[in-house]
């Protein structure tokens, strides 16, 4: 018996001797799994990385899944996608699940960032990170939209119409940029086509790739942790960090409990509220699209919706268009906004608290803002919380500087 | 600290459902009160649509065996009572009046059923049902209070009899000016059973996904204490 095991162990230490000769396995899951050391004191926040990753590999299952079956044309679109339905076997769970995945995408992605801005992940040495991470959000913003347009309802219809609208506003080259998006002069079956092209295919593989970078970054200079403060200064006789645990199997096993609550939230939608009150699958894109009848309110998918309220809260198009960019563009240059010199909001004084609390509630208001009608009172709400989001990026060097900041420990707590 | 920890998911929770209120707009609705897990209901429903409904309305999506699979029927009942319009159990529900020619007699094609419970709610249609009432300059000698103008004839008259409104504008409303077959309750019923079936064949997966999940769930539940136990076995030596 325990001869057995001897020659078993032999046997694959052999084979991996093999695979070492002709590629790093050992050294890389070394580098990235088993020696890869990070703060032991994470904490809830610090789950959405790993969720998003979960959620990634369940749209790309089901996404592949979904286009066996799916047919990306105008004629065929809509009734593809009810054939998924009712006669695919299991067609509905995975639908189901790569509907409510792009909605739990934005959840958690947003979450993952705002994370970054409790604890200061962005700044110095992580710029990258963020920098690369602000180039994913983009991508999964575009791969989302191009992802609504195919089940070709209304609302999949007249959302395009708008979003694409948008770039007509660009002085010179606006209309001519929006007649290569649509490759048509108005929404077509031809659109269509380029979009599925671009949702299964191109925006994917960037997503990928940009992920696989996002990840590489990260294990060079390694993860922040809740207190800001670098766990490689103080090393034991091995050069571990003191304050550090492996990535596998202690943060792994961790993850695995977090991943299986996120798990059962997502079933909870999938399986009991897959249209999720009209936010997750909108109820007029139930119908078919129609190019004659345009819809009482267009309104974005509820992830788009706090950009959209910028957009709509300016009464000039090219204005709006410049200020939804803006919102978008302006947290890449959060590293060099913020010049305070701790980096979680455990240390911060009470004016970054402030005003991170106050970017998230007006981040939080112009979504609700973008789903109710712009009229009235809730234009003048729209321009008071978008101003209050751009005060939070465009005065961060001077509030951040004269912000008193708490002593830092030298070790987590 | 602690309160960004919980307090932030929360409020994110809370205004998703608080917008859902604000967002409902639009004339007041009737509520439907259907269950789409009561068989009997169903097939009510199911023998009201085939019988008042699919001679305009056709439902493209759905197939009638699967209907019958789904509500406990033979298919020797399937045949008798609903399979007016179709020759095998497989075939689609489609409408027995030619698309072309509804368009030119009511201005427009009679809109397929398949999903418009979902599109529109069985509160909407309940109402919409519910609110016919004598208008003689309209080419069908109906209108409707909650979607003004349709080009719907109140194909119920027999049934609900006939409605005429009272009432200043802003707050009109309708009352029975001679009786039908029916009482008001019967008719509430009768409604009621139809826009049930109606979001049943929205979504004919919608019983079977939910007792999915209840399984699904508990699978979870079970591998969460799994995943709990293992993890602060493997956590213990941290200190």
């Amino acid at each position: 018996m325990a001869n057995n095991e001897k020659k078993q162990s032999e046997s694959s230490s052999k084979l991996l001797n093999w695979i070492d000769e002709r590629f790093p396995y050992t050294e890389t899951m070394r580098y990235h799994i088993t020696e890869y050391y990070a703060s032991k004191n994470f904490n809830f926040w610090y789950v959405f990385g790993v969720l998003a990753m979960v959620i990634l590999v369940i749209q790309l299952f089901t996404g592949i899944f979904l286009t066996m079956n799916y047919k990306p044309s105008a004629t065929d679109a809509f009734s593809s996608v009810e054939y998924i339905m009712r006669d695919v076997e299991w067609g509905w769970l995975i639908r189901y699940m790569h509907s409510t995945g792009a909605s739990f995408f934005f959840i958690v992605v947003y979450l993952h960032m705002f994370r970054a801005m409790l604890y200061g992940s962005y700044k110095k040495p992580r710029e990258l990170i963020w920098i690369i991470g602000m180039l994913i959000f983009i991508v999964l913003m575009a791969e989302a939209f191009a992802g609504y347009l195919l089940p070709w309802g209304q609302m999949s219809y007249w959302g395009a119409q708008v979003i694409i609208s948008i770039f007509g506003a660009i002085p010179f080259i606006g209309e001519a940029l929006v007649e290569i998006i649509r490759g048509d002069y108005s929404i077509s079956d031809i659109t269509l086509n380029r979009f599925f092209a671009l949702h299964v295919i191109a925006l994917p593989l960037a997503l990928v790739a940009l992920i696989f970078v996002h990840i590489v970054a990260l294990h060079e200079v390694g993860s922040n942790n809740p207190d800001g403060i670098d766990i490689k200064k103080y090393k034991n006789e091995e050069g571990i960090p003191i304050d550090g645990v492996a990535f596998h199997p202690y943060h792994t096993s961790k993850d695995l409990v977090a991943i299986i609550i996120f798990l059962m939230i997502f079933s909870m939608v999938v399986f009991f509220a897959p249209e999720m009150g009209g936010y997750f699958l909108e109820y007029s894109n139930f119908e078919k699209a129609n190019p004659m009848a345009t819809p009482e309110h267009i309104v974005p998918v509820w992830y788009f919706t706090p950009f959209y309220a910028l957009l709509r809260a300016v009464p000039d198009k090219l204005g709006g268009a410049i200020l939804m960019g803006l919102a978008v563009i302006l947290p890449l240059f959060l590293p060099w906004l913020d010049r305070a010199k701790v980096k979680s909001i455990r240390y911060r004084g009470w004016i970054y608290k402030t005003a991170l609390s106050l970017f998230a509630i007006s981040f939080i208001a112009l979504g609700v803002l973008g789903v109710l009608p712009a009229e009235g009172i809730y234009i003048l709400l729209a321009r008071i919380f978008g101003a209050l989001y751009f005060g939070f990026f465009i005065l961060m060097p001077y509030y951040t500087k004269i912000d008193k900041t708490k002593p830092v420990p030298d070790r987590v707590t | 600290m602690n309160s960004y920890k919980t307090i932030f998911p929360l409020v994110l929770i809370v205004i998703l459902f608080t917008i859902n209120t604000f967002a409902a707009t639009g004339k007041s609705l009737q509520n439907a009160n259907n269950d789409p897990q009561d068989i009997k209901s169903l097939q009510s429903g199911a023998r009201n649509f085939m019988n008042y409904c699919s001679g305009c309305h056709s439902a493209e999506y759905v197939r009638y065996n699967v209907i019958a699979s789904d509500l406990g029927l033979s298919d020797a009942q399937l045949q008798e009572n609903l399979m007016f319009n179709a020759q095998q159990p497989f075939e689609t529900i489609n409408a027995s009046m030619p698309s072309m020619d509804a368009a030119g007699w009511f201005g427009q094609a009679p809109p397929d059923l398949s999903l418009m419970a979902r599109a529109k709610s069985t509160d909407y249609i309940y109402s919409f049902l519910k609110s016919f009432y004598i208008d003689q300059s309209s080419p069908t000698g109906v209108d409707n209070l909650i979607l003004a103008g349709t080009s719907m004839p109140n194909v119920l008259w027999e049934l609900q009899g006939h409605q005429v409104i009272i009432g200043e504008q802003g707050s009109e409303h309708l009352e029975l000016s001679s009786p039908g077959k029916m009482s008001e309750k019967e008719f509430d019923i009768f409604l009621r059973d139809t826009v049930n079936f109606l979001e049943y064949i929205s979504e004919p997966i919608r019983n079977a996904r939910r007792a999915l999940g209840i399984k699904v769930l508990m699978f979870l539940a079970f591998f969460l204490i799994l995943a709990y136990l293992l993890k602060k076995e493997i956590w213990k030596d941290v200190k």
